[in-house]
């Protein structure tokens, strides 16, 4: 079997947009909501779901003959927490600034319930490597929807991107203004509404 | 005629006419249903039940080992993690910390490898004399002196903390730095922004020269009256303006004699 078989190239590839786990399942929406003020958090939001949903999708894949099915939930979120501990160590050793910024929304990743629907509906019955591409997809695909998202509310809402000012001081000066509503949640679900549309009218399957 | 099948995932037997693609009860792939009565499958059932004896993953005895054993692993390999990193983490928080030190006496944007360097060269920590009160005297060149006061206080939702440098006649304000735990974004928040920190700089401490009570304060947005020592708050921000306005207050307060004698001295 190859590395990247057609069903591989699926467990990859689907997560990204046709069956994206935000635009498409609706999963993990409320740290969507948290962390996408600034593209910075969400870029690492982003890279931190998907190293655990692949590492914790690998791991259960390797275990999933043994673990005992009625504690398979219990197994499940202790990978992931464990999981979750050391990235939130890792970050707070060697990117500081970032960790305070994601605070708690690091914790929260054990709750994303993209991780937990992607153990139990794939990782407990595909082999490791399909685990990890979908996990790489998923993850991924949950990702880029952050960026999106982070992306407007930051040009919008601080006329920066990653911190550096984008809007030229002449057009403050011609009256243009910072949207402050941009900064507040609410203003993420509405964009990630957007993006559903955007999404469902360019991908007519539905 | 319905044949029985069995799905090895779940371990559940369902009835239909063919083969399905998926497991009907929890959506196996086809490659794990198989048919009962079969030859073949039977021998792969008898097959399948031996090995069940050697491991019966679903049993009372396995489920608790199991679980008991996945809780020690994972409680070392957490306890190593931390002892591991514990060191740079610490050394993160302490720089992080005197990096808002530094940002009360206006030295904001210090690359983080060289916050320590300028830290211990510009800095004393000591203490307000007669009392445990922290009270940092600090050097930015040699002729100028200025004194940097730690505050904490109530925000809206969470604690909030600063520094407050003051200059060495105990009059003005040098600078201020201030930071939350969890106010909201875009409002409240606001108060760790160095443009509303700059708002402080050069505020007197007292309404006038005989007062001994902190006068410093920041009021509801667009109500200043007398911005010698009054703050412009921020907009929808009330409560955690006056958070910080109290803050400055009450953790000014038990400074104001020290305060007050550097004028005399100077006089």
């Amino acid at each position: 079997m190859s590395l990247f078989n057609s069903k591989n190239k699926e467990a990859l590839n689907n997560p990204l947009w046709k069956d994206n786990p935000v635009v498409i399942q609706v999963l993990g929406i409320c740290s969507a909501l948290a962390v996408t003020s600034q593209l910075e958090p969400a870029i690492v939001m982003g890279l931190s779901v998907t190293a655990i949903t692949a590492f914790s999708n690998v791991i259960i894949s390797l275990l999933r003959k043994t673990i005992p099915s009625r504690i398979r939930i219990i197994v499940q979120l202790v990978v992931v927490a464990t999981l979750v501990t050391i990235v939130s160590q890792i970050l707070k050793a060697f990117a500081y600034d970032v960790s305070v910024q994601l605070s708690v929304y690091v914790g929260l990743i054990i709750t994303n319930c993209i991780l937990m629907g992607r153990l139990e509906a794939f990782a407990m019955m595909n082999g490791p490597w399909e685990s990890f591409l979908d996990g790489i997809g998923n993850g991924l695909g949950y990702a880029w929807i952050l960026v999106v998202v982070a992306f407007f509310r930051e040009l919008l809402g601080n006329g920066t991107l990653l911190g550096f000012q984008v809007i030229p001081d002449c057009a403050y000066e011609a009256g243009y203004m910072n949207n402050g509503m941009m900064t507040m949640p609410a203003m993420a679900l509405i964009i990630v509404g957007c993006v559903i549309w955007a999404h469902r009218g360019i991908s007519k399957d539905e | 005629m319905a044949k029985k099948y069995i799905c090895k995932m779940c371990g559940q037997t369902f009835e239909a006419d063919s083969k399905p693609d998926k497991c009907p009860i929890c959506s196996a792939d086809s490659s794990l249903i198989e048919e009962v009565g079969k030859e073949g499958s039977e021998a792969s059932e008898a097959s399948a039940e031996k090995k069940s004896r050697k491991l019966n993953t679903n049993g009372n005895a396995y489920t608790i080992i199991y679980a008991a054993v996945m809780v020690i692993i994972v409680a070392f390999l957490l306890a190593g993690v931390s002892i591991l990193l514990k060191s740079r983490q610490e050394a993160n928080v302490e720089i992080d910390r005197q990096s808002q030190v530094l940002a009360s006496l206006r030295l904001r944007g210090l690359e983080k490898d060289s916050v320590t360097a300028v830290y211990t060269r510009v800095v004393e920590e000591g203490h307000l004399q007669g009392s445990e009160l922290p009270l940092f005297t600090c050097h930015l060149d040699t002729a100028t002196v200025k004194y940097v006061v730690p505050v904490k206080g109530r925000g809206l939702w969470g604690g909030l903390w600063g520094y407050v440098a003051v200059n060495a006649d105990g009059q003005g304000v040098y600078g201020a730095y201030f930071s939350h735990e969890s106010e909201t974004a875009g409002l409240g928040a606001l108060i760790a922004e160095t443009k509303f920190q700059e708002l402080f700089n050069d505020k007197q401490l007292f309404a006038d020269s005989a007062s001994t009570r902190i006068a410093l304060t920041a009021v509801k947005s667009g109500k200043v009256e007398n911005p010698a020592f009054e703050v412009d708050g921020i907009t929808g921000a009330t409560l955690t303006t006056n958070g910080v306005a109290d803050m400055v207050k009450d953790g000014l307060q038990p400074y104001a004699e020290f305060f007050r004698s550097l004028k005399d001295v100077k006089e």
